[in-house]
């Protein structure tokens, strides 16, 4: 039952899953945002008080999301690589890294557009805002932790260990809306319940919540084929691969 | 095997080693203290030296000014052990590494700490700050230097083995102290304007528990991995 564990701990059999996953995930997910996009550009009506500005929602609470989800994946990859010592774990977290400061950073250009439409500010100094922005920071803090070592297996272990403290700050952020409320509107897509969007205005925002999920799920395997090779570039398995015409 | 000195007893020793070294270097033990001094200074006379706007800015001059004197001394925590391998022995002793980190973190916490919370209230009148706020700045500074240092402890550990690890310090700790600063400036705040500071300190001693009982782990654990 685990041999699919195992395997997974495997770098060539991780290389060439991987491989064969990116087209999937990067098809899927790019004609998910690609229907989204032009859903909530064109088709979704518009908002009675924003106008035609609130389109930019359809990237910027997508990009917010999996600025958080990215790092809960870092984390969790990072908490399997510390625990059962798993080399491709700690692959997954490193090439998460990136892509979360990368999301996080789309989320504050988006968001400072929005706000400057609406607010009439690019910059606010609002709990939601300071935290997005702290997030950027761990990001940096993580990338420049790891990029510090020499050593590839002591910058996966102690770098893991940064993700696993910082994991606290993603509560912290979610919950930063209900503690301190200030300028920043309180999240209507994640009441479950009852959600306080026109039906109309939230199947494009599921696409494209889905679409960026699935493209994530590409961009990382990419980066992980790519990290995979770096870290085994001394490894058999890797001349043969190159030697095959 | 004979008997083994318990938990306790070992940290207490630890304690008593680590506050002995800085005691005999008393001019390192000065500088942050300085430090402190001299960056509340530059903000009248960057700013303005009027009291009303001195006393707005009060808390957060404080507190930033605090957090970065803490910070500057966060490198000594481990650091020099780790280069003269006392460090490692340490860890090889057998007692639970854990208590190790959070008895040494406690140690640097008294001799950088502690005395830092003693002279803010003279920072604070400089700055200002009425009587009332300036018990209310001191206990937060209590809670808040302690749990920076624990804080701090985590990164010290994971910067063991880079060489110039400061600044790469300073980006690590201080995003995750944050909190500290919004709670404690909040706090010192509310207590100028006359209102009760009981909220953010409340605040400040829930973090120092979450801190304090969480951070020597991953401290520990990254301590494990610096010394190989």
């Amino acid at each position: 039952m685990w041999t699919w564990f195992h395997k997974l701990a495997s770098p060539p059999h991780v290389y060439r899953i991987a491989g064969l996953l990116v087209p999937w995930f990067g098809w899927v997910g790019g004609v998910l945002i690609a229907v989204g996009v032009v859903w909530g550009l064109r088709f979704a009506p518009a908002d009675y008080q924003q106008g035609d500005g609130f389109r930019i929602l359809y990237v910027h609470a997508p990009s917010a999301w999996m600025s958080m989800f990215t790092y809960v994946v870092m984390a969790l990859a990072a908490g399997i690589g510390l625990i059962w010592r798993m080399k491709v774990a700690h692959a997954v977290a490193a090439s998460c890294a990136p892509i979360g400061a990368a999301f996080t950073a789309s989320a504050l250009v988006t968001g400072a557009l929005w706000g400057q439409r609406m607010w009439g500010t690019w910059w606010v100094w609002d709990a939601r805002l300071t935290s997005e922005l702290i997030l950027l920071f761990l990001y940096f803090g993580y990338i420049a932790l790891r990029s510090a070592y020499d050593d590839q297996q002591r910058a996966d272990r102690a770098s893991a260990i940064l993700a696993l403290v910082g994991v606290v700050n993603i509560p912290i952020i979610h919950y930063s809306v209900v503690w301190w409320n200030t300028l920043h509107q309180a999240a209507s897509v994640t009441k479950l319940a009852r959600p306080s969007i026109a039906p109309e205005m939230l199947i494009p925002l599921i696409l494209m919540f889905f679409g960026f999920n699935i493209v994530f799920g590409a961009v990382l395997l990419t980066r992980l084929r790519g990290e995979v090779l770096l870290r085994e570039r001394n490894a058999d398995w890797i001349r043969a691969l190159v030697a095959q015409p | 095997m004979s008997a083994r000195t318990g938990i306790l007893r070992g940290a207490a020793l630890l304690i008593e080693r680590d506050l002995r070294l800085a005691f005999r270097r008393p001019s390192q033990l000065g500088n942050p203290l300085v430090f402190f001094l001299v960056v509340t200074t530059l903000f009248p006379l960057s700013l303005s030296p009027l009291p009303s706007q001195l006393r707005d800015i009060a808390p957060g001059v404080l507190w930033v000014a605090a957090l970065l004197s803490s910070l500057l001394a966060l490198e000594a925590l481990l650091k020099a052990d780790a280069e003269d391998g006392t460090l490692e022995q340490m860890v090889l002793s057998g007692q639970p590494v854990v208590m190790l980190v959070a008895a040494k973190t406690v140690a640097h916490w008294l001799v950088g700490g502690l005395p830092l919370v003693i002279i803010s209230p003279l920072a604070g009148l400089s700055l200002g700050v009425t009587p009332q706020a300036l018990w209310v700045t001191a206990e937060g500074l209590l809670m808040g230097t302690l749990t920076l240092s624990f804080l701090g402890s985590v990164g010290a550990a994971l910067t063991i083995g880079v060489r110039r690890s400061s600044v790469l310090l300073s980006l690590l700790v201080l995003p995750l102290a944050m909190p500290l600063l919004i709670f404690g400036a909040r706090a010192t705040d509310l207590a100028i304007a006359g209102e009760s500071a009981t909220g953010p300190l409340n605040l400040l001693g829930a973090l120092l528990v979450f801190t304090a009982t969480l951070a020597p782990f991953a401290a520990g654990a990254a301590v494990r991995i610096g010394v190989e």
